[in-house]
């Protein structure tokens, strides 16, 4: 008969690298590295912070929470995921980045990612610029009224809000309204001269969304569904997201 | 394009040979349609450009980098990070040697912008559909003001011009 098994003093722990596991298909694959580093080789971020994709990963794999769900690097990773596509293991690292932002408490997240969820949390617009829907239907009504009177075969161009049952709901960042409403005019001559059938909306029409970016799920997922829902009023059978 | 609705040309490039490149959004691209996706922009672009004057970037398509200006890095906060970030894009559009870049991305739009800015690269940003209306004859005068002085005239057809008083 063998000795009784050694009972070590500490108790496992459950890491951050556990309870993301738990979280994702087939684990993230998030123990199948083989420190190769293809992803850090790879990575624009690596150096960034001391920090790159297999240190990062590594780190948590020895259970040093602490320090990954603490490092300011993982707002400096833009979850492309290049890593995951050159890892020869499928290594989903940008969703371990994202949940160490998740982990962040809210006041110590960068301000600005933070503040551009909020904004749009305020109106129905869902514009991380804060931009209503009236402040959009004016700067496209007189970006067109412009282009009316100056450009002799656009003197009937059409654009319209919440028309139903157009084919194709399209979107616009907030950026393009707010500060170069120019910019969507060739946007709208080009629709035109395709003859596409489409519509702004009202509501849900900023194309951004921060909150993703923030680690918000709760306010991700409501900016998502006022979008949704917006192209699903209308009946329109496509949404054509410019972002 | 395919259907034949809409027609492109490349006639103004002809002579001037601008060179262009291209950015592959993240998200439009390696994260969501892939490849064919990245080869859909490529095909809208050479026909606007010529083929002769499309310079691809190396790596690309789902293998390209990301530009630096996703996942929220563009908000203040980070910005000499973002800016280090965006060397390796900088450096890869550099070596292309084209003059403008069409990142079809709002984020990479701003990115890159700023990243010619800072590094005093030279290159331009534009957007896809702009390029796409200055190929229909179809851009008007003040849709051209973020393109350079050399393309103030080009593509212009009669629809743009100001009407008969």
């Amino acid at each position: 008969m063998a000795d009784a098994a050694l009972k070590l003093g500490a108790e496992p722990k459950t890491t951050f690298l556990d309870k993301v596991s738990d979280l994702l298909p087939e684990q993230g694959h998030l123990n199948l590295c083989l420190t190769c580093g293809a992803c850090s080789s790879g990575c624009p971020a690596t150096g960034l912070e001391g920090m790159d994709p297999r240190k990062f990963l590594r780190m948590a794999a020895l259970g040093m929470d602490e320090e990954v769900t603490s490092t300011p690097w993982v707002w400096m990773c833009t979850m492309c995921t290049r890593c995951v596509h050159a890892c020869p293991m499928q290594i989903n690292i940008p969703q371990l980045v994202f949940q160490a932002r998740k982990s962040w408490p809210e006041e110590k997240k960068p301000r600005g990612i933070v503040q551009s969820c909020k904004a749009a949390m305020i109106d129905k617009a869902t514009s991380s610029m804060g931009a209503t829907s009236e402040d959009f239907v004016e700067s496209v009504e007189e970006t067109l009224e412009q282009v009316r009177s100056q450009q002799r075969g656009y003197k009937d161009l059409q654009v319209t809000f919440d028309r139903k049952g157009a084919k194709y709901f399209l979107n616009q960042n907030s950026r393009e309204p707010m500060a170069e409403p120019d910019e969507m005019v060739p946007l709208w001559k080009i629709m035109h001269e395709a003859g596409a059938d489409w519509t702004y909306g009202t509501a849900g029409w900023a194309a951004e969304n921060y909150c993703m970016f923030a680690g918000n799920d709760e306010e991700w997922e409501k900016i998502v569904r006022i979008k949704a829902e917006a192209v699903d009023a209308l009946g329109c059978e496509y949404w054509l997201n410019t972002e | 394009m395919r259907e034949g609705k809409i027609k492109l040309s490349s006639d103004w490039n002809k002579d001037l040979k601008i060179k262009f490149t291209i950015q592959d959004p993240c998200n439009l691209v390696r994260k969501t349609f892939g490849d064919s996706v990245a080869g859909d922009m490529r095909y809208v672009l050479k026909a606007c450009v010529g083929e002769e004057n499309f310079v691809d970037p190396w790596p690309n398509k789902s293998n390209n980098f990301c530009c630096g200006g996703g996942g929220g890095f563009l908000q203040p906060g980070f910005k000499s990070a973002r800016q280090d970030y965006g060397k390796i894009k900088h450096d890869q559009i550099m070596e292309t040697g084209a003059k403008y870049v069409i990142p079809p991305c709002h984020n990479c739009h701003s990115q890159v912008h700023d990243l010619s800015i800072h590094y005093e690269g030279g290159y331009e940003c534009v957007h896809l559909w702009t390029v796409m209306a200055m190929s229909m004859g179809i851009l008007g005068p003040d849709e051209r003001v973020y393109l350079d002085a050399n393309l103030s005239e080009c593509g212009i057809n009669e629809c743009t011009l100001p009407p008969d008083e």
